[in-house]
């Protein structure tokens, strides 16, 4: 009897869970009633609220919105009595209107697709009068991006239709809803976006509305996106954008002090406005498809570059930090460096001082490569195995934000790389390897390659005496700081001690008459900086030249690429005091360097690498 | 012979005849609900669902005599042929048989369809019955076991081959008659442990799983060893095997689960986890069902009423999800009241078949009572969300004639054995 009560048991227990289910589901207030835009009884509004603005750090507005209408299908609902007159309407052709209906119909019968997308202000006037006509379509007015400055495209990014693919994967959009989808439009897409409100209206059997659904108790208001500031100066970032024209490069600047992106300029740009409106997606498949100048790769953020000469800052300083040489170390530059036997085994150093002696403060402003082999070597050498040697150069150089994301609030960025013992290992699996086998390191070519951003944030460290903050681009959200931990300092493995001799060789590439940049110097302000110069196989060398200013007290620290810019004071450095001086003072005294750099063009040599490498690929098809 | 048959209409069960026309009656109205948007006049026509199922409901009746009439007595001695007679059209289908929706499941006469898994349940619970009331049959013996099992297994393997895996599920369920009927208990205890775990693994995977097993085993050592250090090295041995037969099998079931089962069935068992969230595409079903029986609220909007019904949102409406239509149309009083009824319903069966002095009608009622309280738990589980999807049809309630003819079956077959209860079987 008893395994007969189980029974009873089990099929009870079973009916009482299914009614506490329906009870929940029915009786009490649960998810499942919420209506969703699939039912059909219930009809769901959105309110849109506006997308922030976006401002640079003077208050200027960078970003703003205008109207924009779509003429808008429930194709459920379509009742057309004359389909050509409504054509004519919308100055489309037959042949496009059927395209597009089935497009609509494909998608779904009772959900709203865009049928007309962004139609003039002129035409909106028009249709607005005739719309009620045609039952099934109305207009809905919508806000685009409106870019008053014309500039800093690579800084804001751009925003771009939901498609399904990603609704699949964010459920809170809808098809045809805006996100950000590059620069600060994305990484600050949640602020900028706001929530939007959902507002439920009960239907009648006809598809009329007859009042909001159960009082409204459902319905959300929508919250306005959020304005943004930017730390971007726009007349600085313009006036980059304008010396960069006709040369391919990047240029990223920070106030050291604080880690905030001064300007943020890659080379070549384009015009914001030109991906906003009806011609944005053919305007973007040719920004997409141009593969030579790669409008859309922000070469200041994505640009892995050997970083050259400014290089040897570094090299200096871990070697003094390890104590392989001190100030007054002096080293004989021979012309070069023999790491090998073989001729071609050969560093050549470009000093122009063969037989001299140097020691520290003249080796930076002269840049003998001979020098800082020497130091490299020294380093390494102090160690009982140049693997233990290079994972402590590897450590030290880690500590200046080299070899890794910053981890800032970029939408982009690239690793770079500081070679470590492992990856020396694997090359060299037959032989022990040695300090020399790795000399180019110490001049910042080998298998070093930094971004421009991580250039210039190597130089903020410089001129912070050992320490730096995480560059970033967004200064204030609708008036709040940022994260914290943009606003923490990041210490380097340097002692502070070490850094004064290295800013004395800066600063002697401008001020002392042998200097390097001596050209680039700017009457009034005392600029340190260093000219670079980076072997390219593929064409002219690249045109490097970090810079901070004023010495003592830095305001701005920055980093500037010229692709197959010859040598770094050719065009690198110009353009660096030029920005320097617009920076800290507003206008430029040395009117012809300015002349130069922005009339100066590398078209030619472009196009000059462009027809070579066509050469080349006709040669190996045949 | 006389007496009994002019005695019969006095000793059948009328409880029982009034349940099952309360279902056919309410289900049919929620038919024409679900289907009437296309001709809700015509009503004797084959041209819409509610028509049809008129028919069947009608055809049901001299059916119903039928087996009534017939002397109880044949129903004990044909049930091995009726068994026969099952698995050879459930192997016909291999050979003669229609797919629909990708099983083939149906015979095809003219334009009508007929389900053999729909009647071999009543001829199973007859086998069964037949086997289990032999004297001779004990359920502690592995070899009588091993019977009654295979007996179950034939036609449930026929069944899912066709595929049709959700048929297949509801011969379980006599595995609750051998319960009854003496089944040593741990075959329950283990089907109980085998589920629990088959959920918990696919829910906190392989891996977590594996350590709470290490973890719950430790503790069960040691408090065997605090508290019965005696029989502590009897059990050491058995707390071993059983811990490398748990593992073993959670292992297989995440294998099986991921290599065996069809995406499709991962689907259903993920979004029911809750481990994917899906409304649009996979867990489209679940999710309308779930949101058309909420939408009916506590009284429903009305017969005829539901929007969600007649808008052909939930799909297989009027079969398997047909009691979205009695959520949405009839609310909370509804739903319940239709629960409260199968309840009842099948314990009055259970009941009935407690106090039969014959062991054939008492195992072939907890059989009966079996089937439909699966099809009930499964399908009602089903469409308010609480277990996967599994289509199987709600007795009575859902449209199809085999489905109404199969189980009209099952019931009169123990309304029969049931007024006979005074003659010996």
């Amino acid at each position: 009897m008893k395994r007969s009560i189980l029974l009873t048991l089990i099929f009870t227990l079973t009916g009482i869970i299914f009614i506490a289910r329906l009870f929940y589901l029915q009786v009490l207030e649960n998810p499942y009633k919420i209506p969703t835009i699939y039912s059909s009884a219930v009809k769901v509004k959105f309110d849109y609220p506006e997308r922030g603005y976006i401002y640079d750090r003077n208050g200027n507005l960078m970003v703003a919105n205008q109207p924009s209408y779509d003429i808008m299908v429930i194709p459920g609902e379509v009742k057309l009595k004359d389909t050509l007159e409504f054509c004519q309407l919308l100055k489309i052709s037959k042949k496009k209107f059927i395209d597009k209906q089935k497009k609509a119909w494909n998608y779904s019968t009772r959900i709203p697709s865009i049928f007309v997308p962004q139609v003039s202000k002129v035409d909106f006037g028009y249709l607005q009068e005739k719309m009620h006509k045609y039952e099934g379509f109305y207009i809905q007015k919508r806000s685009l991006r409106e870019y008053p400055l014309n500039s800093s495209s690579n800084i804001l990014g751009y925003i771009s239709e939901v498609d399904e693919q990603l609704i699949q994967e964010k459920k809170e959009y809808q098809l045809g809803e805006l996100i950000g989808t590059a620069g600060v439009e994305k990484t600050y897409e949640k602020e900028l976006r706001g929530t939007k409100g959902v507002r439920f209206f009960q239907r009648d059997r006809f598809n009329k509305i007859i009042g909001p659904y159960k009082k409204g108790i459902y319905d959300t208001l929508p919250s306005p996106g959020k304005d943004i500031t930017l730390t971007v100066d726009s007349n600085l970032q313009k006036y980059g954008e304008q010396l960069m024209q006709n040369k391919r490069g990047g240029i990223v600047a920070l106030e050291p002090s604080s880690g905030e992106i001064l300007a943020l300029i890659s080379a070549p740009t384009y015009n914001p406005n030109m991906l906003v409106g009806r011609k944005r997606s053919q305007n973007f498949t040719k920004l997409y498809l141009d593969t030579i100048n790669k409008p859309l790769f922000d070469r200041g953020l994505q640009g892995e570059y050997p970083p050259g000469s400014p290089f040897k800052s570094l090299t200096a300083l871990i070697a003094l930090q390890e104590g392989a040489i001190d100030e007054k170390t002096s080293i004989r530059c021979s012309g070069g460096y023999r790491y090998g036997k073989k001729s071609t085994e050969y560093m050549e150093c470009h000093c122009g001082k063969k037989g001299e002696n140097f020691k520290l403060h003249k080796a930076i402003y002269k840049s003998c490569n001979t020098y800082f082999a020497n130091a490299y070597r020294k380093t390494i050498e102090k160690f009982e195995s140049p693997s233990v040697g290079i994972d402590t150069w590897k450590n030290h150089l880690e500590s200046f934000g080299l070899g890794n994301y910053l981890n800032n609030d970029l939408s982009v960025g690239k690793k770079g790389l500081i070679p470590g013992s492992k990856l020396y290992d694997r090359w060299y699996s037959d032989v022990n390897w040695q300090a020399t086998y790795t000399i180019s390191n110490s001049i910042g070519q080998g298998e070093v390659l930094t971004t421009p951003i991580q250039l210039a944030n190597m130089t903020a460290a410089i001129a912070n005496r050992g320490h730096y903050f995480t560059p970033h681009i967004v200064k204030e959200i609708d008036g709040k700081e940022i994260d914290l931990k943009f606003k923490t300092p990041k210490e380097t493995s340097i002692d502070k001690a070490y850094f004064n001799p290295i800013i004395d060789g800066l600063f002697s590439v401008l001020e002392h008459e042998e200097g390097t940049a001596r050209f680039s110097r700017v009457k009034g302000i005392e600029i340190c900086g260093k000219t670079g110069t980076a072997e390219n196989p593929h064409g002219q060398d690249h045109s490097i030249f970090i810079a901070f200013a004023p010495k003592d007290d830095p305001k701005i620290a920055l980093a500037v690429f010229v692709e197959n810019g010859y040598w770094g004071s050719r065009w690198a450095g110009p353009i660096a005091s030029l920005m320097i001086e617009k920076y800290l003072t507003g206008n430029i005294t040395n009117t012809s360097n300015e002349k130069r750099m922005l009339n100066g063009s590398l078209e030619d040599e472009y196009e000059k690498q462009y027809q070579e490498k066509l050469l080349k690929l006709e040669k190996r098809n045949e | 012979m006389r007496s009994e048959t002019s005695n019969i209409w006095r000793r059948i069960d009328w409880l029982l005849i009034l349940f099952y026309i309360l279902f056919v009656g309410f289900g049919w109205l929620n038919i024409y609900a679900a289907s009437a948007g296309e001709d809700a006049q015509s009503f004797l026509t084959f041209s819409n669902n509610h028509g049809k199922q008129l028919y069947w409901i009608i055809f049901c009746i001299p059916f119903i005599f039928i087996t009534l009439l017939i002397n109880a007595k044949f129903y004990v001695k044909y049930a091995s042929a009726f068994y026969m007679a099952s698995i050879l059209s459930l192997i016909g289908l291999f050979l003669f048989g229609k797919n629909i929706n990708g099983a083939t499941s149906w015979y095809s006469i003219g334009s009508m369809g007929i389900q053999p898994s729909e009647f071999a349940k009543s001829a199973i619970a007859l086998a069964m019955a037949k086997l289990v009331c032999d004297k001779h049959f004990k359920l502690g013996s592995f070899k009588h076991q091993l019977e009654a099992f295979i007996l179950i297994a034939i036609p449930g393997i026929l069944i899912a081959l066709q595929p049709d895996p959700g048929s297949a599920i509801i011969y379980l369920s006599f595995i609750l008659v051998l319960h009854r009927e003496g089944l040593p208990i741990s075959y329950l205890y283990i089907s109980f442990f085998a589920i629990t775990l088959f959920i918990a693994t696919l829910y906190f995977g392989y891996t977590s799983l594996l350590i709470s097993l290490i973890i719950l085993f430790f503790f069960i050592s040691i408090y065997i060893y605090k508290y019965k250090q005696k029989v502590f090295r009897q059990y050491l041995y058995k707390i071993i095997v059983l811990f490398l037969i748990s593992i073993s099998y959670t292992y297989s079931t995440q294998i099986i689960f991921d290599h065996v089962f069809e995406q499709r069935h991962r689907d259903r068992f993920n979004i029911l986890l809750g481990k994917t969230i899906d409304v649009k595409d996979i867990g489209y079903n679940t999710n309308q069902s779930v949101r058309a029986i909420a939408s009916g609220g506590d009284f429903g909007k009305g017969f005829l009423q539901g929007e969600r019904t007649r808008g052909n949102f939930v799909p297989e409406q009027q079969t398997d999800y047909i009691f979205c239509t009695v959520g949405e149309e009839w609310g909370f009083a509804g739903t319940a009241t239709v629960v409260v009824l199968f309840l009842f319903f099948i314990l009055r069966i259970l009941y009935k078949s407690e106090r039969q002095k014959s062991p054939f009608t008492r195992i072939y009622g907890i059989g009966v009572a079996s089937v439909f309280f699966f099809h009930f738990a499964i399908n009602i589980g089903m469409v308010v969300g609480i277990l996967p999807t599994i289509g199987i049809p709600l007795p009575f309630f859902s449209y199809g004639g085999s489905s109404l003819w199969g189980f009209t079956l099952l019931l009169f077959i123990f309304i029969r054995l049931d007024a006979n209860k005074r003659n010996e079987l």
